[in-house]
């Protein structure tokens, strides 16, 4: 497999980057890849990117990877990799950032018209408040 | 004592509330609801540009400010979270905390002085434990338990009701009301949280792996003070047995209602009907119940 990546001065630069920077208020170019993250992370094993590599990837200016990816869907806000992290990036706000770049575009991740009568009743206002509040615009 | 109960409290977790309420009358604490509370919107918005979902909680903090009481506890995890980081931001950043002042015009100005707490903070700091162990009528002795902290009282640093990484305030009570409480490594780790709305099915591995550690650390319940742990560790326990195999299942109990019945309270209104999992059988097994009803309520 061909594992080569070309990156220009515009990826690194881009309008992405910069939105992430903005909406997260972190500077993602602090992070050196220890993986700490990821190891601390509960929500790693249903993840296609791990929060790492999320990093990383917004680092290199990688939008596609990014938007495509299920793992800002799929962090539930925890905070463990933003109390542990060494370099003080608040990776849940990062996170949080991805998220609403794409809620910002009306790309809601649940269904609400999808869910049944019956999850609805059985789900603490809780549990509704906050997953329609994290994932949906 | 201002008390803001949140959404759940008056719905799906009654339980906490009255035997919150209850325990903390018999120590002498009045919890007093604030008057014309909104939700707090749950969790807290954590895009730099995104002010308007801070207005719910700060709305809270301005009726508690109205009431002249300058502190306000909540029970529930996520309230206590999200009170208390939009207070931190609005004591913190004067350009948000302007914004949101001016936006809310018919609102008095929040200036950032509500202290938030949690009631575990109000039992360790205000009452402290050699109050409440004085208060203890009836010792939860021979009751095993592990605690579970969740992600929201510990998380992030500048709102932690305790150390991060290893605290020990829940440990501490439960010690003092008698109870066993075992070592537990998964004591911080996040149960899934909100997940359950989206992907349930990644909410039943988490409970599996916390509910797992606790049967294996030999716990007969875990102990919990999130209402959204409660949940996610209760009605998660069916599809893991039917998942799994063998699993033997393991009740979940507010912490509130193992204070209540350690000071007196009668179990009737503790609600443990309301819990996940058998908690009265459990409870009656180590004698600890007919004791407590000849006691009855505030005694």
């Amino acid at each position: 497999m061909d594992m080569r990546l070309q990156i220009s001065p515009g990826m690194l630069r881009s309008e992405f980057v910069s939105k992430i920077t903005e909406l997260s208020g972190q500077d993602i170019n602090l992070c050196y890849q220890c993986g700490k993250c990821s190891a601390g992370c509960p929500m790693s094993f249903v993840m296609d990117l791990l929060p790492n590599q999320i990093i990383h990837s917004v680092q290199l200016g990688l939008t596609e990877d990014v938007i495509r990816s299920r793992t800002p869907w799929l962090c539930a806000s925890c905070l463990v990799c933003t109390v542990r992290c060494p370099k003080g990036i608040d990776i849940a706000s990062v996170m949080e950032a991805v998220r609403q770049i794409s809620l910002r575009k009306s790309e809601d991740f649940i269904d609400l018209a999808g869910l049944e009568r019956g999850t609805l009743a059985e789900l603490p206002a809780i549990a509704l408040v906050s997953g329609f509040r994290k994932l949906t615009g | 004592m201002s008390y803001y109960p949140g959404c759940t409290l008056k719905t799906k977790a009654l339980n906490f509330e009255a035997s919150a309420i209850a325990a903390m009358a018999a120590l002498g604490v009045n919890l007093v609801e604030l008057p014309r509370w909104n939700c707090c919107g749950t969790v807290y918005s954590m895009a730099e540009d995104d002010l308007a979902h801070h207005i719910a909680p700060v709305r809270n903090l301005v009726r508690v400010s109205e009431q002249g009481s300058g502190k306000v506890v909540t029970l529930c995890s996520f309230c206590y979270n999200t009170l208390k980081r939009a207070d931190l931001l609005m004591r913190n950043s004067p350009e948000k905390r302007d914004a949101i002042n001016a936006f809310m015009d018919e609102e008095i100005d929040y200036q950032g002085d509500v202290e938030v707490v949690h009631l575990l903070e109000v039992l360790r700091d205000d009452l402290g434990w050699e109050e409440i162990a004085r208060e203890v009528k009836v010792p939860l002795e021979g009751l095993k338990v592990v605690p579970y902290y969740g992600c929201t009282l510990t998380r992030p640093q500048e709102a932690a009701i305790d150390s991060v990484e290893n605290p020990t305030v829940l440990q501490e009570l439960l010690r003092v009301l008698g109870v066993t409480v075992l070592d537990f490594p998964l004591a911080t780790e996040c149960c899934g949280s909100f997940e359950i709305v989206s992907r349930p099915d990644s909410v039943t591995e988490r409970a599996y792996a916390i509910l797992g550690m606790a049967l294996r650390k030999g716990a007969e319940a875990i102990v919990v003070s999130c209402p959204l742990c409660a949940h996610n560790l209760g009605q998660q326990q069916p599809k893991i047995a039917e998942k799994y195999g063998n699993f033997p299942g393991i009740p979940i109990i507010y912490f509130t209602q193992l204070l209540a019945l350690a000071v007196g309270i009668s179990p009737e209104l503790c609600r443990f009907d309301l819990n996940f999992g058998e908690v009265e059988a459990l409870l009656e097994k180590k004698g600890l119940l007919p004791q407590c009803e000849r006691s009855g309520v505030g005694e």
